[in-house]
């Protein structure tokens, strides 16, 4: 109650608006303020931020040049030489490697996640609202392409794409496309039969816009949940596919490929592995924690 | 129920189908000319004309499906240029031992995973409880290759107390059989274990505090018949349906588990045949796990609508 006193008086603007304004305010609190309340979704923020900045802000960061090779100086060990992490086989600053693969990483499993986000979303919307046959044959095609191992689609997307930044995010972009088409079409159909869209319906409006102003917002909760997991997902395909070999390839800089490199030299310079696959572990838990919190939060019954 | 099961077999035909079509067309899209590749860039125009047509490459891509249709119905995934033998022999060898570590690996996380998520979620909220699903949203995280370089790292390298390579032969006794699955298994185990952990102590959770199990308490049954008894048999559906699909994502992680511990499975022939761009192998092996995950998905649906009759596929909405 002692909320609705902060508000602008309810005679000047109305009783419909204010109380209207009174409801998003109370929403828009809630949904914040149960995040910062719930630790596991800090502590994920707080893992994910600093992970960002790094990325960032790599070339401020990066003590060396990341790709400069010095054959005098290979598998260094951590602190020695001014070198934090270390240097690889090759000579190269490991502390600036991994700052700055950070950056492909992270470009790599976010922008993985927004292509198979924005081609699932469409797809599950189109199949979900449309019905019928274009459901059935859209569907159909998803539940094909999940029938194949992530990890084995992604191997194929690669070798026909060949390597490179734009292919991972496209391979593991695709990857991801049957999974979220399957969250939207199920909301999808859970919100088409609600009385505001029947409403709309009544009134007339056009398909277009009762799919993206009253649908989609409607299904946004369970595609943010998702999509948060899914990167902490993603982080992995990337590292999995640099490890195999097919994704970012060397002298460019990701975790995964310096594990690759790490795991040819585990005898000699065990560190390397150790300090890349740490940095994997610890973002993928960042998500994983951050995505747990926004579940319990926007979907109370999903808590576990 | 016999008719929902019917009904779900039938479903996955479709599923099939284009399965096999979209294995078709992406190793079709595979840049490079299989023929070629199989003879070597050396080789005369004349022959590698000759194998084109052998393998049919030289038809339209219409008439090639239809023949890759045939083909696969009647059992014949194709010729491994790189090992020289038919794609189903080198499966059916390599596929006992993928089998041995991801049914092994499956059952330990299963027990473990199931053992400590039902602790936790008798004792929830306490010391035990937070550490144990601590450890379980750290296995969930990691990266199944890691895991597998650091076990190498910590018993093979540095305490030396077990290989880290290879499969053991019977023929040195059981020990080295053994010795040599502990890590790989171990590495496998992780992942599902933390699941299974993480699904079990939320089912068990909602279960233990339902009415039936406090009508059960009640009665003056023994807080350990109620748990272990009742309370977990109605837990089960869940985990029922998590074993099937880790029983596919382990397959899978098998791939990777395997290309760490040069365990002759399916994962290291996959990654060998990409390096040696053997399309007739990749194909195979692509297929076949896809094969194998439909398969799963209809035998963990067909399990599942057996155990919870509730469960009811027509509706189009059900059990997923």
């Amino acid at each position: 109650m002692a909320k609705q006193n902060k508000m602008p008086n309810k005679e000047l603007m109305g009783a419909d608006a204010h109380s209207q304004l009174v409801k998003r305010e109370r929403r828009a609190n809630n949904v914040w303020n149960k995040l910062r309340r719930n630790k596991t979704a800090m502590i994920g923020l707080v893992i994910i931020a600093f992970m960002i900045l790094i990325a960032v802000f790599a070339p401020l960061i990066a003590t060396h040049d990341p790709n400069a090779i010095k054959p005098s100086e290979t598998y260094l060990g951590i602190g020695e030489k001014g070198h934090i992490f270390g240097t690889d086989e090759f000579g190269r600053d490991l502390f600036s490697r991994v700052v700055y693969g950070a950056r492909i990483s992270l470009i790599a499993a976010i922008g993985g996640t927004i292509v198979g986000g924005i081609l699932g979303i469409l797809l599950g919307l189109i199949a979900g609202y449309a019905g019928g046959a274009a459901d059935a044959v859209i569907m159909r095609l998803m539940d094909g392409m999940l029938a194949f191992p992530f990890v084995l689609l992604a191997i194929i997307l690669m070798t026909i794409l060949g390597s490179g930044l734009q292919n991972v995010i496209l391979a593991i972009g695709i990857g991801n496309v049957p999974t979220f088409a399957r969250v939207v079409r199920g909301q999808v159909h859970i919100v088409k039969n609600e009385e505001y869209c029947n409403a709309g319906r009544v009134i007339g409006i056009s398909n277009l816009r009762m799919l993206f102003c009253h649908i989609l917002p409607n299904t946004i909760s369970p595609i943010i949940v998702y999509a948060t997991l899914n990167v902490a997902g993603a982080i992995i395909s990337e590292a999995t596919l640099s490890f195999l070999g097919l994704g970012i390839s060397q002298p460019t800089a990701s975790w995964g490929n310096i594990l690759r490199a790490g795991r040819d030299c585990l005898n000699t310079a065990p560190h390397i592995a150790t300090i890349s696959g740490i940095f994997i572990l610890v973002t993928v838990l960042g998500f994983n924690l951050l995505g747990d919190g926004v579940r319990d939060v926007l979907d109370p019954k999903m808590k576990r | 129920m016999l008719k929902t099961i019917l009904k779900r077999i039938l479903q996955s035909i479709p599923t099939l189908f284009i399965v096999i079509t979209i294995t078709f067309v992406l190793t079709r899209m595979i840049p490079g000319n299989p023929a070629l590749t199989m003879l070597g860039p050396q080789a005369p125009k004349e022959s590698v004309e000759q194998l084109e047509q052998e393998l049919g490459l030289d038809k339209s891509k219409g008439e090639q499906y239809i023949m890759y249709l045939k083909q696969i119905l009647s059992g014949d995934f194709g010729r491994s240029y790189s090992y020289n033998q038919s794609v189903v022999e080198l499966i059916m060898e390599r596929v006992p031992n993928t089998l041995v570590i991801t049914l092994t690996s499956l059952f330990i996380a299963l027990i473990l995973g199931m053992i400590v998520g039902i602790v936790s979620a008798v004792r929830q909220y306490s010391i035990l409880d937070y550490i144990f699903m601590v450890l379980a949203l750290i296995g969930v995280s990691m990266p199944i290759f890691w895991m597998g370089l650091m076990l190498v790292l910590l018993f093979s390298v540095n305490l030396g107390w077990l290989p880290a390579m290879g499969m053991g032969d019977p023929a040195n006794g059981m020990w080295d059989v053994l010795s040599h699955m502990i890590l790989p298994c171990f590495c496998l185990a992780t992942i599902p274990m933390a699941t299974f952990a993480r699904i079990t102590r939320s089912s068990m959770l909602e279960v233990v505090n339902s009415d039936s199990v406090k009508a059960l308490r009640a009665r003056g049954l023994k807080e350990g018949v109620v748990i272990w008894k009742h309370a977990l048999k109605n837990a089960l559906p869940p985990i029922v349906t998590v074993l099937g699909l880790q029983l596919a994502t382990a397959f899978t992680g098998a791939i990777l588990t395997e290309s760490i511990f040069s365990w002759p499975g399916m994962g290291t022939m996959i990654v060998s045949a990409i390096d040696n761009r053997d399309y007739a192998l990749i194909q195979g092996v692509v297929l076949f796990t896809a094969i194998v995950f439909v398969a799963i998905n209809l035998i963990v649906d067909v399990v599942y609508t057996i155990i919870n009759p509730k469960v009811n596929y027509e509706s189009g909405n059900g059990g997923r």
